[in-house]
């Protein structure tokens, strides 16, 4: 295929939207590079998909503008934008054959017949759809289907690709090779693509850089890796897998630590903001960094953070391990993932290989510098569930704990 | 059918749907037994009877005598181009009307019940309050021509009643809002996010009304058509009552209805309305064989 009509940078400017008064989107600032891979993540409701719409012309702001390099595209129709989009429902034209839903957007452009052709068949192969070309969508399966939306997308080689959480209606293993397919589409064409999921993993895998997005405004951007690693605050980490959020106190404030107080425990977290003694904190941590240092013994070489081998007294004689008793076990194949509860009363999730049942008691250490500990904020923590983007809580001011960014990159 | 009684009530009832089920009947279906007996009793056995008689024509002259003195008879073969002239237009113009405002119509907006309950609502109101209507809107004296005179746009009333364009009208009132709730539901069975997505590919809303919405609707515009052709071709009170019944709107139902109790001959009035069944027949045919050209699956939509 021929370079893409492409641009240099794509500017978001404050972007928002809202509906009847309530902001489903506010000051989404962004600028996108060409040829990057951008995800934007988030629970349903967070305003990811209104931001994609926004993008796409579907849906007009109501704040900030859109800026492709000199050019203000905010304000152009979405057939002028020269965006292509994947649906979630892949929206392919019911009464045209695969052929013909690949050319529709070629022969809009009005290009010579043996182009519109020869273009198709590129995109049709590309996507390793031959056989069906003749096809209606109705005859195809969803993996098909999905890969027809990706050709009638990149066959007009569009300097952005919009996809609308593309892979949520596939079986899990297509899912994981759509996913590939995407990336490796991506690369080779080089085509810059903003992706809307709600699926950390997916995101993680697939984007270069992603976008966290919580009721409307944006609380994190940044590689994969930095998000991965330090996510800037709990709502954040809650979505990057810390499936264990507690409360806490910080106890004593060290160099590179503080040590928090967290139901009857003293331990050392590693601070995401900067702390005081006395800060109500929420700290947080995976489960596959709990570890399970002995089955309901206690002592030995703990291999936690802190713990309080030889200095034997004072505030800081944290207790290294945590006591706990298993309540319930999923098996995940080499691994099972627990459930404990502490005598305090605080339920941890971890992972770990060894073959633990309902009853047990185990002793757990945390990975050193796996605790992270974050600035509370006012809202009221998860319990269990996923707390991001629950639109049940009030919107209250958050000043404390989301620091929005807009589009710096940490 | 009773083999499985000894072993229980269940189990019975069980085994036997079960064996009726592999010989493709469904024991349910024989609820619908009281009702089709009604339909056959009062659809089938008449129209069976009417198609008889009319072969026994009351003059003699063998069977097709009476169809023979309908097509002979200009008076009587004019009725159904009469009838075809008024009803083929007036669906139409019910068809073509309601899909650019059903089109607009088919988002959410403030105001849309208000709206679709004012358009909807010529359906309550019944042929004849409808043609007393017009007489007394369209009529010489009507507000409608003192308007048109008191602004100076006309020097004497136009004559709008008692003519072809008064039964029109009346066709038009009581047939487009079957038309019009009909095309709207058919659109919004089409999933709006195939508008949007031919949007991105760079159509204009020309283009995505051309090529994705209009070839979407076209089976549900023929079956709407044919609806409303049927309830506009056998038009009768409207016709006597804002037409004219002895010249231009002597429509094909009026030449029955005299036929059958003006002149008391059953079997000719018999051959009328199988002529008049005929007719709708063959437009409907024609209809539907245009519209077995277009796409007839799934559209997507959730309605």
């Amino acid at each position: 295929m021929s370079t893409p009509t492409t641009f240099r940078e794509l500017r978001l400017d404050g972007v928002g939207r809202s509906f009847g008064g309530q902001d489903a989107l506010q000051g989404l600032d962004l600028t996108i590079r060409a040829g990057e891979f951008i995800a934007l993540l988030g629970p349903s409701g967070c305003g990811k998909s209104t931001a994609l719409n926004c993008l796409a012309g579907l849906l007009p702001l109501t704040a900030g503008s859109i800026w492709q390099d000199d050019k203000r595209v905010d304000t152009l129709p979405p057939e002028r934008r020269g965006f292509g989009m994947v649906f979630q429902n892949y929206a392919l034209f019911p009464h045209m054959t695969v052929r013909n839903n690949v050319a529709f957007g070629l022969q809009m452009r009005r290009l010579p017949k043996a182009e519109v052709t020869r273009r198709t068949e590129e995109a049709i192969r590309l996507v390793q759809l031959e056989e069906h070309v003749g096809k209606l969508p109705g005859q195809l399966s969803g993996g098909q289907q999905q890969r027809v939306a990706i050709a009638r997308a990149v066959v007009l080689e569009p300097s952005l690709v919009l996809m609308d959480e593309p892979l949520s209606n596939l079986d899990a293993k297509l899912r994981l090779e759509m996913r590939t397919e995407i990336r490796r589409l991506h690369q080779s064409l080089g085509l810059t693509t903003v992706y809307v999921t709600h699926d950390q993993e997916e995101a993680l895998s697939m984007a270069d850089r992603l976008v966290v997005l919580r009721k409307g405004s944006v609380q994190q951007v940044g590689t994969p890796e930095e998000l991965h690693n330090r996510p800037r605050n709990w709502h954040v980490a809650d979505f990057m897998g810390f499936r264990n959020l507690l409360p806490a106190t910080v106890a004593e404030v060290r160099d590179d630590h503080v040590v928090v107080a967290v139901g009857g425990l003293r331990l050392a977290a590693t601070p995401m903001v900067p702390l005081s003694a006395g800060d109500e904190v929420v700290v947080g941590v995976r489960p596959e960094d709990l570890t399970v240092a002995s089955g309901g013994v206690t002592g030995g070489g703990s291999p936690a953070y802190g713990s309080s081998t030889g200095s034997g007294t004072s505030t800081y004689a944290a207790e290294a391990t945590i006591e706990a008793r298993v309540e319930v076990v999923e098996y995940q194949g080499r691994e099972v993932a627990v459930e404990a509860r502490t005598p305090q009363g605080v339920r941890l999730h971890l992972r770990t290989a060894e073959r633990l049942a309902p009853g047990d008691t185990v002793s757990l250490a945390v990975a050193p510098g796996a605790l992270l500990a974050f600035a509370r904020g006012d809202e009221a923590l998860p319990s269990g569930a996923p707390v991001l983007g629950d639109a049940s809580e009030p919107a209250t001011s958050r000043d404390g704990v989301l620091a929005t960014t807009g589009g710096e990159v940490s | 059918m009773t083999g499985g009684a000894a072993t229980g009530r269940a189990p019975t009832g069980l085994s036997l749907r079960h064996r009726l089920a592999e010989r493709g009947v469904d024991g349910q279906l024989l609820l619908l037994v009281p009702a089709m007996v009604f339909v056959i009793g009062l659809f089938v056995y008449p129209f069976l009877y009417g198609l008889g008689l009319s072969f026994q024509p009351t003059k003699g002259g063998g069977a097709f005598a009476d169809y023979q003195r309908f097509f002979s008879d200009a008076f009587q073969r004019d009725t159904i181009w009469k009838t075809l002239k008024l009803s083929i237009p007036a669906a139409l113009f019910n068809v073509l009307a309601s899909v650019p405002i059903a089109y607009r119509m088919r988002g959410r907006f403030r105001g849309k019940r208000l709206v679709t309950t004012l358009l909807v609502i010529p359906i309550t109101l019944g042929t004849v309050l409808t043609a007393e209507g017009l007489l007394n809107f369209l009529g010489p004296a009507g507000w409608f021509n003192r308007t048109l005179m008191s602004l100076g746009l006309v020097d004497q009333p136009i004559r709008l009643i008692n003519n072809y364009w008064g039964v029109f009208f009346s066709l038009v009132i009581t047939g487009f809002p079957f038309a019009f709730l009909l095309i709207l539901s058919y659109l919004s069975g089409i999933d709006p996010s195939l508008e949007r997505a031919a949007a991105t590919l760079g159509a204009d809303w020309r283009a995505r009304f051309r090529r994705i919405t209009l070839p979407l609707l076209a089976p549900g515009l023929a079956t709407t058509f044919c609806l409303t052709f049927v309830l506009a071709f056998s038009v009768f009170p409207s016709a006597i009552l804002v037409g004219d019944p002895t010249g231009t709107t002597r429509v094909i139902s009026i030449a029955a209805y005299q036929a059958a109790y003006e002149q008391y001959d059953y079997p000719f009035a018999s051959a009328i309305a199988m002529i008049m069944g005929a007719v709708e027949l063959i437009v409907i045919g024609v209809v539907l064989l245009w519209r077995s050209r277009f796409y007839a699956g799934s559209t997507g939509g959730k309605g």
